[in-house]
Protein backbone atom coordinates (compact mmCIF):
# COMPACT_ATOMS: atom_id res chain seq x y z
CA UNK A 1 0.00 0.00 0.00
CA UNK A 2 1.37 3.44 -0.83
CA UNK A 3 1.25 6.30 1.17
CA UNK A 4 -2.64 6.90 2.00
CA UNK A 5 -3.58 10.81 2.25
CA UNK A 6 -3.63 12.19 5.17
CA UNK A 7 -3.84 15.60 6.86
CA UNK A 8 -2.00 16.82 9.84
CA UNK A 9 -2.83 20.41 11.75
CA UNK A 10 -0.38 20.80 13.88
CA UNK A 11 1.60 24.71 14.92
CA UNK A 12 5.07 24.95 13.75
CA UNK A 13 6.42 26.19 17.17
CA UNK A 14 5.07 26.41 20.75
CA UNK A 15 6.35 27.56 23.85
CA UNK A 16 7.62 24.88 26.44
CA UNK A 17 4.88 23.40 28.51
CA UNK A 18 2.35 24.37 26.61
CA UNK A 19 -0.78 22.13 25.46
CA UNK A 20 -0.85 21.88 21.32
CA UNK A 21 -3.52 20.34 19.96
CA UNK A 22 -2.92 17.84 16.65
CA UNK A 23 -5.38 17.20 14.44
CA UNK A 24 -5.27 14.78 11.86
CA UNK A 25 -7.32 12.65 9.24
CA UNK A 26 -6.14 9.68 6.77
CA UNK A 27 -8.49 9.31 3.73
CA UNK A 28 -9.44 5.65 3.77
CA UNK A 29 -13.03 3.69 2.86
CA UNK A 30 -12.84 2.02 6.48
CA UNK A 31 -14.66 -0.73 4.82
CA UNK A 32 -16.81 -2.69 7.51
CA UNK A 33 -17.34 -5.95 6.06
CA UNK A 34 -20.87 -6.13 6.31
CA UNK A 35 -21.71 -3.98 3.29
CA UNK A 36 -22.99 -5.98 0.04
CA UNK A 37 -22.21 -4.42 -3.59
CA UNK A 38 -24.75 -3.62 -6.31
CA UNK A 39 -24.56 -7.67 -7.45
CA UNK A 40 -24.81 -8.89 -4.11
CA UNK A 41 -21.21 -9.95 -3.56
CA UNK A 42 -20.11 -9.21 0.34
CA UNK A 43 -17.37 -6.25 0.30
CA UNK A 44 -14.11 -7.55 2.18
CA UNK A 45 -13.50 -5.80 5.45
CA UNK A 46 -10.61 -3.40 4.78
CA UNK A 47 -9.98 -0.78 8.18
CA UNK A 48 -7.16 1.04 9.40
CA UNK A 49 -6.46 -0.83 12.69
CA UNK A 50 -4.31 1.40 14.85
CA UNK A 51 -3.44 5.49 14.87
CA UNK A 52 -0.30 6.05 17.10
CA UNK A 53 2.16 8.62 17.81
CA UNK A 54 5.38 9.60 19.16
CA UNK A 55 6.99 12.36 19.57
CA UNK A 56 10.77 12.78 20.10
CA UNK A 57 10.56 8.63 19.61
CA UNK A 58 7.87 8.07 22.35
CA UNK A 59 4.59 7.15 22.16
CA UNK A 60 1.97 10.31 23.25
CA UNK A 61 -1.02 8.68 21.68
CA UNK A 62 -2.37 5.47 20.08
CA UNK A 63 -6.05 4.66 18.97
CA UNK A 64 -7.07 1.52 17.90
CA UNK A 65 -10.21 1.98 15.24
CA UNK A 66 -13.08 -0.54 14.52
CA UNK A 67 -15.69 -0.60 11.83
CA UNK A 68 -17.59 2.31 14.10
CA UNK A 69 -14.94 4.00 13.10
CA UNK A 70 -16.14 6.82 10.47
CA UNK A 71 -14.48 6.98 6.76
CA UNK A 72 -11.43 8.95 6.74
CA UNK A 73 -10.38 9.23 10.36
CA UNK A 74 -10.71 12.16 11.88
CA UNK A 75 -9.33 12.00 15.24
CA UNK A 76 -7.81 15.18 17.35
CA UNK A 77 -5.99 15.37 20.52
CA UNK A 78 -3.25 16.67 22.34
CA UNK A 79 0.42 16.68 23.95
CA UNK A 80 2.33 18.99 26.14
CA UNK A 81 5.22 20.48 23.96
CA UNK A 82 8.44 19.61 25.83
CA UNK A 83 11.26 19.40 23.01
CA UNK A 84 12.01 20.49 19.71
CA UNK A 85 11.22 17.64 17.86
CA UNK A 86 9.52 15.29 15.84
CA UNK A 87 6.48 14.06 15.75
CA UNK A 88 5.96 10.55 13.79
CA UNK A 89 2.32 9.42 12.77
CA UNK A 90 1.90 5.94 11.69
CA UNK A 91 -1.76 4.61 10.73
CA UNK A 92 -1.35 0.92 9.95
CA UNK A 93 -4.50 -1.06 8.63
CA UNK A 94 -5.35 -4.80 9.27
CA UNK A 95 -2.54 -6.10 6.98
CA UNK A 96 0.18 -4.45 8.46
CA UNK A 97 0.44 -2.10 5.82
CA UNK A 98 1.33 1.11 7.02
CA UNK A 99 1.18 5.29 6.23
CA UNK A 100 3.82 7.66 7.74
CA UNK A 101 4.36 11.12 8.58
CA UNK A 102 6.54 13.47 10.22
CA UNK A 103 6.33 17.20 11.30
CA UNK A 104 8.87 18.78 13.37
CA UNK A 105 7.35 20.78 16.73
CA UNK A 106 9.80 23.69 17.29
CA UNK A 107 9.51 24.14 20.98
CA UNK A 108 10.63 27.72 22.36
CA UNK A 109 11.03 29.06 26.05
CA UNK B 1 -28.35 -18.60 24.61
CA UNK B 2 -25.24 -15.93 24.66
CA UNK B 3 -22.67 -19.62 23.99
CA UNK B 4 -24.09 -20.24 20.92
CA UNK B 5 -24.50 -17.35 19.04
CA UNK B 6 -20.57 -16.42 20.21
CA UNK B 7 -17.87 -18.71 20.53
CA UNK B 8 -15.59 -18.12 23.66
CA UNK B 9 -12.87 -16.13 21.95
CA UNK B 10 -14.97 -13.05 22.61
CA UNK B 11 -14.57 -13.10 26.12
CA UNK B 12 -10.55 -12.44 25.79
CA UNK B 13 -9.95 -9.03 26.76
CA UNK B 14 -7.55 -8.17 24.14
CA UNK B 15 -8.62 -10.01 20.99
CA UNK B 16 -12.61 -9.54 22.27
CA UNK B 17 -13.27 -7.25 19.65
CA UNK B 18 -11.91 -8.18 16.54
CA UNK B 19 -13.34 -11.91 17.68
CA UNK B 20 -16.84 -10.66 18.14
CA UNK B 21 -16.65 -9.00 14.38
CA UNK B 22 -16.03 -12.37 13.28
CA UNK B 23 -18.48 -13.98 15.40
CA UNK B 24 -20.88 -11.42 13.79
CA UNK B 25 -19.92 -12.30 10.61
CA UNK B 26 -20.67 -15.59 10.96
CA UNK B 27 -23.74 -15.64 12.12
CA UNK B 28 -24.97 -12.69 10.52
CA UNK B 29 -25.97 -10.74 13.52
CA UNK B 30 -27.47 -7.52 12.67
CA UNK B 31 -26.59 -5.60 15.47
CA UNK B 32 -25.40 -5.44 19.30
CA UNK B 33 -27.43 -5.82 21.84
CA UNK B 34 -27.60 -4.01 25.62
CA UNK B 35 -26.45 -7.39 26.85
CA UNK B 36 -23.43 -7.03 24.92
CA UNK B 37 -22.51 -3.30 25.65
CA UNK B 38 -22.72 -4.74 29.87
CA UNK B 39 -20.50 -7.75 28.47
CA UNK B 40 -17.82 -5.13 27.28
CA UNK B 41 -17.92 -3.50 30.25
CA UNK B 42 -16.85 -6.22 32.15
CA UNK B 43 -14.52 -7.27 30.21
CA UNK B 44 -12.62 -4.15 30.14
CA UNK B 45 -13.12 -3.29 33.65
CA UNK B 46 -13.20 -6.76 34.91
CA UNK B 47 -16.08 -6.40 37.36
CA UNK B 48 -14.36 -2.86 38.58
CA UNK B 49 -17.21 -0.33 39.61
CA UNK B 50 -18.05 2.31 37.08
CA UNK B 51 -18.93 5.47 38.46
CA UNK B 52 -20.99 8.08 36.20
CA UNK B 53 -19.28 11.54 35.81
CA UNK B 54 -15.77 12.95 34.72
CA UNK B 55 -16.44 12.12 31.57
CA UNK B 56 -18.15 14.54 29.08
CA UNK B 57 -19.54 13.40 25.90
CA UNK B 58 -20.63 15.48 22.82
CA UNK B 59 -22.49 13.95 20.60
CA UNK B 60 -25.35 15.66 18.53
CA UNK B 61 -28.66 14.71 19.67
CA UNK B 62 -29.98 14.13 16.20
CA UNK B 63 -27.79 12.93 13.92
CA UNK B 64 -28.91 12.81 9.89
CA UNK B 65 -25.70 10.40 8.50
CA UNK B 66 -25.18 8.04 11.06
CA UNK B 67 -22.14 7.20 8.77
CA UNK B 68 -19.91 10.09 9.92
CA UNK B 69 -21.33 11.44 13.61
CA UNK B 70 -19.12 13.89 15.58
CA UNK B 71 -17.78 12.91 19.05
CA UNK B 72 -16.10 14.65 22.07
CA UNK B 73 -14.83 13.18 24.99
CA UNK B 74 -13.71 15.62 27.71
CA UNK B 75 -12.49 13.66 30.87
CA UNK B 76 -12.01 15.37 34.13
CA UNK B 77 -8.28 14.33 35.06
CA UNK B 78 -5.24 16.84 36.62
CA UNK B 79 -3.66 14.47 33.54
CA UNK B 80 -0.36 14.19 36.38
CA UNK B 81 2.12 11.49 35.90
CA UNK B 82 0.70 10.00 39.09
CA UNK B 83 -3.26 10.92 38.26
CA UNK B 84 -3.99 10.80 34.61
CA UNK B 85 -6.44 9.06 31.96
CA UNK B 86 -5.13 5.82 30.45
CA UNK B 87 -7.65 4.38 28.17
CA UNK B 88 -11.15 5.60 26.81
CA UNK B 89 -13.72 3.33 25.40
CA UNK B 90 -16.19 4.96 23.30
CA UNK B 91 -18.87 1.92 22.98
CA UNK B 92 -22.17 1.67 21.32
CA UNK B 93 -25.24 -0.80 22.13
CA UNK B 94 -26.91 -0.64 18.99
CA UNK B 95 -24.02 -0.96 16.11
CA UNK B 96 -22.41 -4.51 14.74
CA UNK B 97 -19.82 -4.34 17.27
CA UNK B 98 -20.22 -2.66 20.66
CA UNK B 99 -16.80 -0.96 20.50
CA UNK B 100 -16.67 2.42 17.86
CA UNK B 101 -12.81 3.22 18.73
CA UNK B 102 -10.40 3.48 21.57
CA UNK B 103 -7.63 5.53 22.59
CA UNK B 104 -4.74 5.13 24.80
CA UNK B 105 -3.22 8.45 26.08
CA UNK B 106 -0.99 9.64 29.68
CA UNK B 107 -0.03 12.58 31.15
CA UNK B 108 2.09 14.36 28.33
CA UNK B 109 -1.46 14.78 26.56
CA UNK B 110 -1.53 17.54 29.09
CA UNK B 111 -5.57 17.14 28.88
CA UNK B 112 -8.38 14.67 28.16
CA UNK B 113 -9.85 15.69 25.67
CA UNK B 114 -10.02 13.94 21.97
CA UNK B 115 -12.48 14.18 19.29
CA UNK B 116 -13.50 11.80 16.52
CA UNK B 117 -16.06 10.66 14.02
CA UNK B 118 -18.06 7.31 14.45
CA UNK B 119 -20.49 5.39 12.40
CA UNK B 120 -23.81 4.61 14.16
CA UNK B 121 -26.45 2.11 12.78
CA UNK B 122 -29.58 2.95 14.62
CA UNK B 123 -30.15 5.48 17.33
CA UNK B 124 -29.06 4.72 20.96
CA UNK B 125 -27.42 5.48 23.58
CA UNK B 126 -23.41 6.28 23.20
CA UNK B 127 -21.36 5.27 26.03
CA UNK B 128 -17.46 6.91 26.65
CA UNK B 129 -15.81 4.84 29.55
CA UNK B 130 -12.67 6.13 31.11
CA UNK B 131 -9.95 4.09 32.56
CA UNK B 132 -7.90 6.29 35.39
CA UNK B 133 -4.02 5.49 36.16
CA UNK B 134 -5.58 4.64 39.61
CA UNK B 135 -7.63 1.64 38.08
CA UNK B 136 -11.01 3.67 38.63
CA UNK B 137 -13.52 3.47 35.68
CA UNK B 138 -15.62 6.65 35.04
CA UNK B 139 -18.32 7.03 32.46
CA UNK B 140 -20.21 9.26 30.31
CA UNK B 141 -23.30 8.96 27.74
CA UNK B 142 -25.47 10.49 25.32
CA UNK B 143 -28.03 9.64 23.15
CA UNK B 144 -28.20 10.27 19.52
CA UNK B 145 -31.39 9.76 17.30
CA UNK B 146 -30.40 8.99 13.83
CA UNK B 147 -32.12 8.85 10.74
CA UNK B 148 -30.08 7.72 8.36
CA UNK B 149 -28.18 4.79 9.38
CA UNK B 150 -24.99 3.97 8.96
CA UNK B 151 -24.83 0.90 5.79
CA UNK B 152 -24.48 -1.99 7.66
CA UNK B 153 -26.47 -4.81 5.56
CA UNK B 154 -26.42 -3.41 1.83
CA UNK B 155 -24.70 -1.01 0.22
Amino acid sequence: MANLPTRIVLPASAKKGDIVEIKTLVQHAMEPGYRRDNEGRAVPRDIVATFAVTYGGIEIFKCDMQPGTAANPYIAFSTVATETAELVFTWTDEKGDATRETRRLTVTG
Amino acid sequence: MRSIETPPTRRDVTLGVAAAGAAIGLTGKAHATPEDLADALKQITKGAFISPGRVKLTMPELAENGNVVSTLIEVQSPMTAADHVKTIHVLAEKNPQVTLIRFHLGARAGRAKIAANVRLADTQRVLALAEMSDGSFWSGEANVIVTLAACVDSG
